[in-house]
């Protein structure tokens, strides 16, 4: 994590209020370490372009990384300053609230950022989604369907008022559009793991039977596979 | 500071308080949110201090850390919960790429595999471990022994893969099972509790077979009916943010693409309007047609059958006489099926409601060879017991002659005579053990010939495709043969007979349900694996029904089709006199009263008496069948709840739609109320005193254009939100006194023309 007192001032640091700030901050010097000083309590003026973001392994499969980080930059072109950086990583985590997903939802899938959802974004939406495999009749009706159903004021393109009212009543939504900074999954389950083991040792212990011991092996063995 | 500067003061506080704590929930850019932030804090610490400590900060940082770490814990769980369940990536894998309706035959069969694992650990537990643990072991009683006469030949493979010889007298049958009424130190009753375990296996499958269907229709609310945004969903949640990995990202662009060709299967069936008279014509056409051929492959069954009992008489067989039986089974199995396919196709039906006719039909079919099967059971059942009768006196005869003899080497009469080698002890037919060798011979066959079918038909088929494609004058994959499609209902009806014969069988071989598991274990792995290598998906790929429950339904028939010739057996049949846990006595729920006499107390003895009388029960009957009548009203009642609840909900949210959609329809409303006021103009000339009073309401308008006060200036506002509306732009810039048409009827009087 390096010296906090080095990086940023306690009051950025307060500022901020993002719990894994420091993290975040590694991140963003890895990704382009020439340009990123490591000195941010002048906070420097520095934008890390789009190629090399969409390369973080958290955006590398997702097929809306450009308008993601798109909507994310001041420019529109996709360079983000720490600040974006933060932001980004803030409203995709599990803490933000869902209107605030919903806007920066609809700000990703507005291809053409004319602040509605037209029938052009939600065909470029649907190929990248299914990667070009559907017939254009098929996109053709997936697109007006969507129109149909959501649109309420009847201009045939779904402004965010339409846009929030369909989203805020859907199941998934909440739990998909979420990032998590780092595979923390794997470490957590091996601890699980390992305590499970250690209480196998003692209950063979007492024991000392050779079934109960070949049938924890075992099932250690499936568990160990399941995981990984 | 004075009291009003203090409160206010302190509201500003407060307000500043609540807007850093929710200042991350704002859309704003970082530097926007910082710079404001930044002040916040500042008056707040420069004048709390005035106000009064307060402690907000590190109670929050404390509380988010908390609520971070617990949403991570249940995650956590989650997944780990999620990473339990077996073969669930397999089965995700399968749907992404083959749509749901193929996954949902694997989720089946995950499901019967663990009712079988249940049932396994029933049997295992609580019958054979306590046998082979506590009870006598191999060789040491008659009916434990291989008999003399077969000792040669009873490693032999053949016998052994027959289910003779030592697998024969093993604890995989009924006849191995000894009578003795406690066994071991801890005084285990094996009849008593072989007979609960056959029972309950029965009660258990029972009861999950009914808890599942209710839970799925719970959960099912009516096939496709998925109300609003079904599209639009898709589209817009479908992808999940989490996927980092490249293989786990193609999947999910396969299912995607997938599920969004079912949804646009549905939509399309939806859409589709022909002749409903030329449909109805044809649906009853090809109902008639399959009606026709089930009867008559029924009529040939019944004739095939009772040519067969009359070959069983006659010696000069030849090989087609002596295998017709399974040949004309075999035949139909094979050519019915797919002809009912191509009648169905007369029908036109949506691909889900296709399959649910097509399972049906040829469960129907599949209920002939149950029969057969039967029929073929009982007249070896009935020979049997005809035989028992002989051998009974047979043995004793001998048994006295085996005595007789020993005594004449020995000249010492006071000696007892070692018992009976049990090798030489004639044994008698125990058909218990004979038609448990019968179910387990037909599932053995029936896994060889499903795991054949699956090499040949599909992986010999592809294999063929695939290489001979490149010397053949057609194209292989293409036109015909190509790849073979997933048959959901052909492996479906096999599933669910497969486990109505485990439960018919298990009762007189308890090893059988151990050999399901296995076979249940091995077909998931082979199927799937099979499935991914060989098949191609549907052409029309739909989406299964979001119940499981037509596939429940089926096996709920077939659990009670088979529980009818065990309980049968049980009630009225007499176990065999030297064979089994029931050996000796007449029937062999006999071991239940016995029990009652001998292990509990008197009083419970009384009690079963008492509840055995038929004057009981009848009225506990009469009394079930009046609250089955009493629920099934409720429920009615219920779902007609339902349905106006949800025709409500669709009437709200069309007008909603309609009230911000369809200006020309509002606008015309009003045009129409408009058209049908009198006609002022026609009306005799106001009197002066009328004439005054338009004067008045004149003044009002000038006042309220700005506002809205009455309805009338309400309904204006309506007219004017309406874009297309030609007129809505004049109230805006014109006198209202100038708009003769858009005035509600009572200002009608106001600047309009009232002639003067």
């Amino acid at each position: 994590m390096g010296n906090k007192q080095t990086i940023f001032t306690d009051e950025q640091l307060d500022a901020y209020q993002v719990n894994s700030f420091c993290r975040l901050h590694g991140r963003y010097h890895e990704l382009a370490p020439h340009l990123v000083p490591m000195d941010y309590t002048n906070e420097p003026d520095c934008k890390i372009p789009l190629a090399l973001i969409v390369n973080m392994p958290e955006l590398k499969e997702n097929p809306f990384r450009d308008r993601i980080v798109e909507s994310f930059s001041e420019d529109g072109m996709g360079n983000l300053s720490f600040n974006e950086f933060v932001d980004m990583f803030s409203v995709l985590s599990e803490m933000a609230p869902r209107e605030l997903k919903a806007i920066y939802a609809f700000k990703i899938y507005d291809f053409n950022v004319d602040n509605y959802l037209c029938k052009e974004d939600l065909e470029k939406t649907l190929n990248k989604l299914t990667k070009e495999e559907l017939t254009p009749e098929e996109v053709e009706l997936v697109c007006e369907k969507t129109i149909e159903e959501a649109d309420l004021d009847g201009d045939s393109k779904l402004s965010y008022a339409d846009f929030e009212n369909m989203i805020t009543r859907a199941p998934d939504f909440l739990r998909y559009l979420v990032f998590v900074e780092t595979d923390a999954s794997k470490p957590c389950l091996c601890m699980h793991l390992s305590i499970f083991i250690i209480l196998q040792y003692f209950t063979l212990l007492c024991t000392k039977n050779k079934i109960i011991c070949s049938t924890l092996l075992l099932t250690n063995a499936f568990l160990i596979c399941k995981i990984f | 500071m004075s009291e009003g500067e203090m409160a206010r003061l302190m509201e500003e506080v407060e307000e500043k308080k609540k807007l850093i704590a929710t200042i991350r929930n704002k859309p704003w850019r970082m530097k926007r949110r910082l710079v404001l932030l930044r002040e916040a804090q500042q008056f707040v610490d420069k004048f709390e201090g005035a106000l009064g400590k307060g402690k907000g900060r590190k109670w929050y940082a404390y509380k988010v850390m908390m609520t971070k770490k617990w949403i991570k814990f249940q995650r956590d769980f989650e997944n780990f919960r999620t990473a339990c369940i077996p073969w669930e990536r397999k089965i995700k894998e399968v749907e992404s790429h083959f749509g749901s309706s193929v996954a949902s035959y694997f989720i089946f069969l995950r499901w019967m595999y663990g009712m079988n694992l249940v049932l396994f650990g029933l049997t295992f537990g609580l019958v054979v471990m306590p046998e082979v643990l506590m009870g006598l072991p191999y060789g040491s009683i008659p009916r434990k022994t291989v008999p003399r006469a077969e000792q040669d030949t009873a490693q032999d493979y053949s016998v052994l893969m027959d289910f003779n010889g030592y697998c024969k007298y093993s604890v995989l049958f009924y006849g191995y099972y000894n009578n003795q009424r406690t066994i071991g130190l801890l005084k285990f009753r094996l009849p008593l509790a072989y007979l609960m375990v056959g029972l309950g296996t029965f009660g258990y499958s029972l009861m999950l077979v009914i808890r599942t269907m209710a839970k799925n229709a719970d959960v099912g609310g009516g096939d496709g009916d998925e109300g609003e945004f079904t599209f639009a969903w898709k589209m817009f949640t479908s992808w999940d943010y989490l996927i980092g990995n490249a293989e786990t990202a193609d999947n999910k662009y396969a299912s995607i693409t997938t599920s969004f060709k079912e949804s646009i299967v549905d939509e399309q069936e939806n859409q589709k309007d022909e002749n409903i008279h030329l449909r109805r014509f044809l649906r009853v056409l090809a109902n008639f047609l399959i009606t026709c051929s089930l009867g008559g492959s029924g009529y040939l069954i019944y004739f095939v059958v009772k040519r067969s009992q009359e070959f069983a008489n006659r010696d000069d067989l030849s090989w087609y006489e002596k295998n017709e039986l399974e040949l004309i089974m075999s035949l139909l199995g094979l050519v019915c099926p797919p002809l009912f396919e191509t009648i169905a196709e007369l029908e036109d039906y949506h691909p889900r409601i296709a399959l649910k006719w097509q399972l049906g039909r040829i469960f129907a079919l599949f209920l002939g060879n149950l029969y057969t099967f039967l029929f073929a059971l009982f007249d070896e059942v009935n020979t049997k017991l005809e035989e028992e009768g002989s051998i009974k006196n047979a043995s004793i005869w001998a048994m006295k002659e085996y005595y007789a003899n020993f005594s004449l080497p020995v000249n010492d009469s006071d000696a007892t005579p070692p018992p009976m080698d049990p090798g030489d002890v004639i044994l008698g037919p125990c058909w218990e053990t004979a038609v448990g060798i019968e179910f387990v011979k037909l599932t053995v066959s029936d896994i060889q010939v499903t795991y054949l079918t699956i090499l040949i038909g599909d992986f010999a088929r592809a294999v063929i495709v695939r290489f001979l494609n490149y010397c053949w004058c057609w194209d292989l994959e293409a036109g015909f043969p190509s790849y073979g499609e997933f048959d959901i209902s052909g492996n479906v009806l096999g599933l669910v007979f497969n486990q109505g014969m485990i439960w018919m069988g298990a009762f007189y071989a308890p090893g059988l349900v151990g050999i399901n598991v296995l076979r249940l274990l091995s077909s998931m792995y082979y199927q799937c694996w099979a499935v991914m290598a060989t098949n191609v998906p549907h052409e029309r790929v739909f989406k299964a029904s979001k119940s499981n429950n037509f596939y429940m339904g089926l096996l709920l028939l077939v659990l009670f089709l088979s529980l009818l010739p065990v309980v049968y057996t049980i009630m009225s049949l007499p176990p065999s006199f030297d064979c089994g846990p029931f050996s000796g006595k007449e029937k062999m729920f006999d071991v239940i009263m016995e029990t009652i006499d001998l292990d509990l107390p008197a009083f419970m003895g009384t009690l079963f008496s008492y509840a055995a009388n038929p004057g009981l029960i009848i009225p506990a009957v009469l009394l079930m069948v009046l609250a089955i009548y009493y629920l099934n009203s409720t429920s009615e009642a219920y779902q007609n709840a339902n349905m106006e609840l949800k025709k409500k909900m669709q009437m709200a949210r069309d007008e909603e739609k309609n009230r911000r959609n369809n200006t020309d329809s509002t606008n015309q409303v009003m045009k129409d109320l408009e058209d049908l006021l009198p006609n002022r103009s026609l009306a005799p000339p106001a009197l002066p005193e009328p004439a005054e009073k338009p004067k008045e309401p004149e003044g009002k308008p000038t006042k309220t254009r700005g506002g809205a006060a009455g309805k009338g200036v309400d309904l204006q506002k309506d007219v004017s939100l309406a874009s297309s509306n030609p007129n809505a732009r004049e109230p805006v810039t014109r006198a209202p006194g100038a708009r003769g048409r858009g005035q509600p009827p009572g200002g009608r009087g106001r600047g309009g023309p009232p002639p003067r």
